[in-house]
């Protein structure tokens, strides 16, 4: 057989840290063929960065290679002096990196930062490096390279940077791209854009990828052969449509039953209780033991060697190995729990929140004077009804506009018109002490957990913070009791009150965040983004919190977001946003299984889906979203649409229905 | 009869502050986590102790008081001077007063003059001392006896460090749990989390040089006398207080415009913030020794015309130094304040504000219970990088005469005094070496514990 393209073995990298030796990356073997697209997948803090960047010998100051291998093309490469690496590292090995932004420099032009590399890897300069650097644009699929050559990073767009980032890496020829989460700052339409680029640019010049993600959808897209890690280890590795059809080890089978989707909606989604194991300490036996349900005394004690399961899928797993007939196999059915009661609601009479065309405008200032020169239509007329016990998902990609009407509808930032009426109260109207009382009646969760407590409070200071604001729930005594039993709720333990924020994990976090939402008793909560900070697993966990929350406490939700499989979960009633404005809008079956609008049908098929057997027809979208400061002329979706007529330049459309709930602006439905 | 002049009391108010806060900390475990960090500092610990040595000094010569004088017809009165225990304690070394300059160790002065001997006869010759190496019989003992003296001196030291040591560590070792010997072990072998050998050795060479001053001190004027024949390293010692003062008054008197000014600029945006930047740029584009030279000609012209309102001298060189500390603190708050404004801009986006937003709470809990905390850090950094200036900007202001008043003793003044004599021939040159030994030590070490301190609050070196 022939020497594979990069071989790993036995790998070992720690990082010192004063407790210890973490031992990020703890004995893994990997073998990688010419071409082929290897996908390393896990959870945050696994370790798969920790694996690409020893094989690029990039380690930060505290990480050492502690034993183990990396040959590429038969050469070790931890042998190496530095010299030599250098030469290897943006030859014939590359990589790109999850944040573009802060990869390239801003201070250079994108062709400066082409040629570096074509310089140092190639040798070439002057007039025959600009002409590679062209060509080299051309393959990233960038429209107009000559103009783009000249151009800073600033003015490039999310998407565009990437790109920029993979024609830097390609401009050293490399045998093996590694990608260390290429996608997941990107919008799905983009990202989308980015892994066809990646698949196309792999036919063409037959480079190997080694692909480094947590989303099972663009390993399915994506790749050939995957290797799932855990804590340090890899625990299976097959090829990608075995893995698909049949996961073997109980964490991955975990990860996809507790990824959210349409067909789970009747259920409470799984989840892989406690948290992944610290690792500075030393493994006895298996290390997903903890967490597993299939787990028994074996595993506590032993260590699983690899088993095969047939055709080079492998399982590091004593379920399929020589100690499965010693242990009981358990029994345990997975129960599916009764559906949580309200999850088919009635449509209601009155809504609770009645939102009519809602405007946030950004004034753009120039000069001395600060004369106004225009503004971002950050939000520009947006009608919504959020019913009581209902949510509603507000989905579109970053940029839209969908959190800033979510905070222009809490009045966090004052919308600059339109009306918006919480029962019998116009918001836009309400002002300072009235306005506060009003507010605890709704509430916000946002995005990023970590940013959301103030560091320096305890979290029981954190919860009653609302109350003593809004001045519930009685004397101190009451008020601590409040506190513990909101914890209860969900899920935490009464002597968190004690601790700092620091002190537990994202999920963790976004569980006392919601806790502190529900102290001033809310009835409507606007959620921010609440997941997508998450890992899958503990995504899980929230959004079955929010579910239950919701149906005992009759919650209304506004769930801002643009993951559309968990839009599928939870919400009733969806809303599609672009640049500003409502382009779809209806109930979660109109909207997901009958889209009408052409952008609404493009960003359901970028998604990528886990399902080999649902492959579908990506709908491209070109370029990018255009800035809300100049929309265009017309229909805001004309120029990237693939349907566009000549009106669709001239005039926006006219709203359409379907159905009494089903509602679309889009020309090829008008008259 | 105890006497508190206006520097004293905040003083006090300063130390009790400070002890609040040290309270304070040691209840939040946040808190204190950097504080441990930078108690693992070796170079840190080293510099605290050498500013704790400082402020020994600075509290001592803090408290004042009349002292007492036995009247003849019995009966008990007081004296109008003021002392303060440190003078007391100094005693010796503040009477011992020449005719005029002598250098370091000597027992003649330093120019000469005449004589007239015995004999009616006049010569001229350098004078012996009054008190300056009077003890010695015949002065080319000198030599042996400075070297006997402070060998002496050297070896109590070394005792009396080596018994406060062995205390300490008993104590650690009580504290612990563990047994004389291991803490022994542990400590020397750099185990400890604290740098205890460090903290130790660094007070040890205090004491050593406690001692030698002491023992020395007795018999010579070590770093010389002045032109009316004080002993300079008295008034090297003396000026420790002055020193002090502005270093930490100016800041008292800084962080309210700097906190209650920086804060809601950022804050509230707006009409507040544009008139808060108009204020600080405005104040920011005079030059700081042309307001200070201002405030302080005013107020003498302010003392003069109101004699009768300062009891004594005291009391109006005090009232001085308290200008220049307010004056100082007016002119350089602007720098801290801008830092606020910005950090303040930038907290008032993160979501834990918004979700305090969200709850209705009142735009001054807002400020109080989650800014002021959030910024706290880069208050504290500021102030201590600050002291070391402010010591600085106190010898500058002096040498060109708007500093403190010339009654008062302080290194900016010995260096004004001493500048005269950097041109004659020979050359007096201890008043400055003096005046430069201590302020370098005291910058030196206030800027090492502040780097300290800096990297202990920095949350990208922050280890654990």
């Amino acid at each position: 057989m022939a020497e594979p393209l990069l071989r790993i073995e036995d790998l070992r990298t720690w990082l010192d840290v004063p407790a210890g030796a973490v031992r990020a990356v703890d004995g893994i073997d990997l073998q990688l063929e010419r071409g082929q697209t290897f996908a390393l997948l896990g959870e945050s803090g696994c370790g798969k960065s920790m694996t690409a960047l020893s094989v690029m010998r990039l380690l930060p100051a505290a990480g050492r290679i502690v034993s183990g291998s990396v040959r590429l093309d038969g050469q070790d490469l931890l042998g190496l002096v530095e010299m030599a690496m250098r030469r290897v590292r943006g030859g014939r090995l590359a990589m790109i990196f999850q944040e573009p932004q802060s990869c390239l420099n801003p201070v250079l032009s994108v062709g400066d930062q082409i040629s570096e590399s074509l310089r140092s890897h190639q040798g070439l300069k002057g007039s025959r490096a600009r002409a590679r650097c062209l060509e080299l644009l051309d393959a990233v699929g960038i429209p107009d390279p000559v103009r783009r050559l000249g151009e800073y990073p600033h003015q490039l767009s999310g998407g565009m940077k990437q790109r920029v980032m993979i024609a830097i890496a390609l401009a050293g020829e490399p045998d093996l791209l590694i990608a260390d989460e290429p996608t997941t700052a990107l919008d799905v339409t983009i990202q989308a854009q980015v892994l066809e680029l990646l698949r196309d640019l792999q036919r063409k010049t037959g480079m190997a990828i080694l692909l480094i993600t947590h989303d099972l959808g663009v390993v399915a897209e994506m790749a050939d052969r995957v290797a799932v890690m855990y804590a340090g280890h890899v625990v299976e590795q097959a090829t990608c449509r075995q893995f698909f059809q049949a996961p073997k080890h109980p964490y991955a089978e975990k990860l996809f039953a507790s990824l959210p989707s349409v067909n789970k909606r009747e259920h409470h989604l799984e989840i892989i209780h406690g948290s992944v194991p610290s690792l500075v300490q030393v493994f006895q036996g298996c290390r997903f033991q903890p967490r597993c349900d299939r787990a028994w005394e074996s595993c506590k004690t032993r260590e699983p060697r690899w088993s095969d399961a047939g055709n080079g899928h492998s399982v590091r797993c004593h379920l399929y190995g020589p100690l499965a007939a010693s242990g009981p196999l358990p029994t345990v059915d997975r129960k599916v729990k009764p559906p949580p009661g309200a999850s088919r609601l009635s449509q209601p009479g009155t809504p609770l929140m009645r939102i009519r065309d809602l405007k946030v405008h950004f004034p753009i200032r120039k000069g001395v004077l600060k004369r106004l020169v225009g503004s971002v239509r950050a939000v520009d007329g947006l009608s919504l009804d959020i019913h009581s016990g209902h949510t509603l998902a507000l989905v579109g990609e970053s940029g839209c506009g969908k959190t800033t009407a979510g905070k222009g509808l809490l009045q966090l930032i004052r919308p600059s018109g339109g009306s918006v009426r919480f029962e019998s109260d116009e918001l836009t109207a309400l002002r300072g002490q009235a306005l506060r009382r009003r507010r605890r009646d709704m509430q916000i969760i946002f995005q990023d957990p970590y940013a959301s407590m103030n560091p320096r409070m305890m979290i029981g200071e954190i919860i009653e913070e609302g109350m003593l604001a809004q001045g519930i729930g009685g004397g101190r005594e009451q008020r601590q009791s409040e506190v513990d039993e909101l914890l209860n709720r969900v899920g935490l333990s009464p002597d968190a009150k004690e601790r700092y924020p620091h002190e537990f994990s994202g999920g963790q976090r976004q569980r006392i965040c919601i806790a502190r939402a529900l102290a001033v008793r809310p009835r409507l909560v606007v959620c921010d983004e609440p997941t997508s900070a998450l890992d899958v697993s503990v995504q899980a966990q929230i959004l079955n919190l929010l579910r239950e929350l919701q149906s005992r406490m009759g919650l209304a939700y506004l769930f801002i977001t643009h993951n559309l499989s968990v839009v599928e979960y939870l919400a009733h009633d969806v809303a599609v946003m672009y640049l500003g404005r409502l382009v779809e809008q209806g109930t979660v079956e109109e909207v997901l299984n009958r889209p009408k609008h052409p952008y609404t049908q493009a960003l359901l098929s970028a998604v990528p889906v886990v399902e080999p057997k649902s492959r579908r027809e990506v709908i491209r979208l070109e370029g990018d979203l255009p800035s809300p400061a100049s929309p265009p002329k017309g229909c805001h979706f004309h120029p990237r649409c693939p349907e566009a007529k000549p009106i669709c330049g001239e005039q926006y459309p006219e709203e359409v229905g379907f159905s009494d709930s089903h509602r679309v602006r889009c020309w090829l439905y008008g008259s | 009869m105890p006497v508190i002049l206006w520097t004293d009391a905040l003083i006090y108010l300063l130390v009790s502050a400070g002890i609040g806060f040290v309270i304070y900390v040691r209840r939040h475990e946040h808190l204190r986590a950097p504080w441990r960090q930078m108690m693992r500092s070796r170079l840190g610990m080293s510099a605290a102790v050498v500013l704790s040595a400082y402020v020994l000094i600075g509290l001592l010569d803090s408290m004042h008081f009349h002292p007492r004088l036995e009247r003849s017809e019995g009966g008990v009165g007081y004296s109008a001077e003021i002392l303060s225990v440190f003078d007391v304690i100094m005693t010796p070394m503040r009477t011992k007063v020449e005719k005029t300059y002598s250098a370091p160790f000597a027992t003649h002065l330093y120019a000469k003059e005449s004589i007239e001997l015995p004999g009616g006869q006049q010569i001229r010759d350098y004078r012996r001392l009054v008190y300056g190496g009077s003890h010695l019989e015949d002065v080319a003992d000198r030599p042996r006896d400075i070297a006997l003296t402070s060998l002496r001196a050297v070896a109590e030291g070394i005792a009396v460090s080596l018994l406060l040591s062995a205390a300490l560590l008993s104590l650690l070792a009580r504290r612990a749990g563990v047994s004389f010997r291991a803490k022994l072990t542990s400590v020397l072998r750099g185990h400890e989390p604290v740098p205890w050998a460090v903290i130790l050795g660094t007070a040890s060479v205090l004491v050593v040089l406690g001692f030698l001053v002491a023992r020395l001190g007795a018999g010579y004027h070590i770093f010389g006398t002045d032109k009316v024949g004080q002993d300079v390293l008295f008034q090297g010692l003396k000026s420790i207080r002055t020193g002090l003062v502005i270093g930490t008054l100016t800041t008292l008197v800084m962080l309210p415009f700097a906190i209650f000014l920086g804060i809601p600029a950022g804050y509230f945006r707006g009409w507040v913030d544009d008139t808060i930047q108009y204020i600080y740029t405005t104040l920011n584009s005079i030059p700081g020794v042309l307001l200070i030279a201002a405030a302080i000609l005013m107020l003498q012209v302010y003392m003069t015309t109101h004699a009768e309102r300062f009891e004594n001298v005291a009391a109006r060189a005090d009232m001085r130094l308290l200008f220049l500390c307010i004056i100082l603190g007016i002119t350089s708050w602007t720098g801290l304040c801008r830092l606020l404004r910005g950090e303040t801009l930038k907290l008032r986006e993160v979501e834990y504000i918004q979700a305090a937003h969200a709850f209705g709470v009142g735009s001054f809990s807002i400020i109080l219970r989650h800014i002021l905390p959030n910024v706290m850090h880069i208050v504290l950094i500021t102030v201590v990088l600050d002291f070391s200036g402010l010591v600085l900007a106190e010898a500058v202001l002096s040498y060109v005469n708007i500093g403190v008043d010339p009654s008062t003793v302080s290194w900016g003044n010995m260096i004004n005094s001493a500048r005269l004599e950097m041109a004659r021939e020979p050359i007096v040159w201890w008043s400055l070496a003096a005046a430069f030994v201590f302020m370098f030590t005291l910058v030196l070490s206030a800027n090492l514990f502040s780097d300290a301190v800096r990297d202990a609050f920095d949350p990208r070196i922050r280890k654990d």
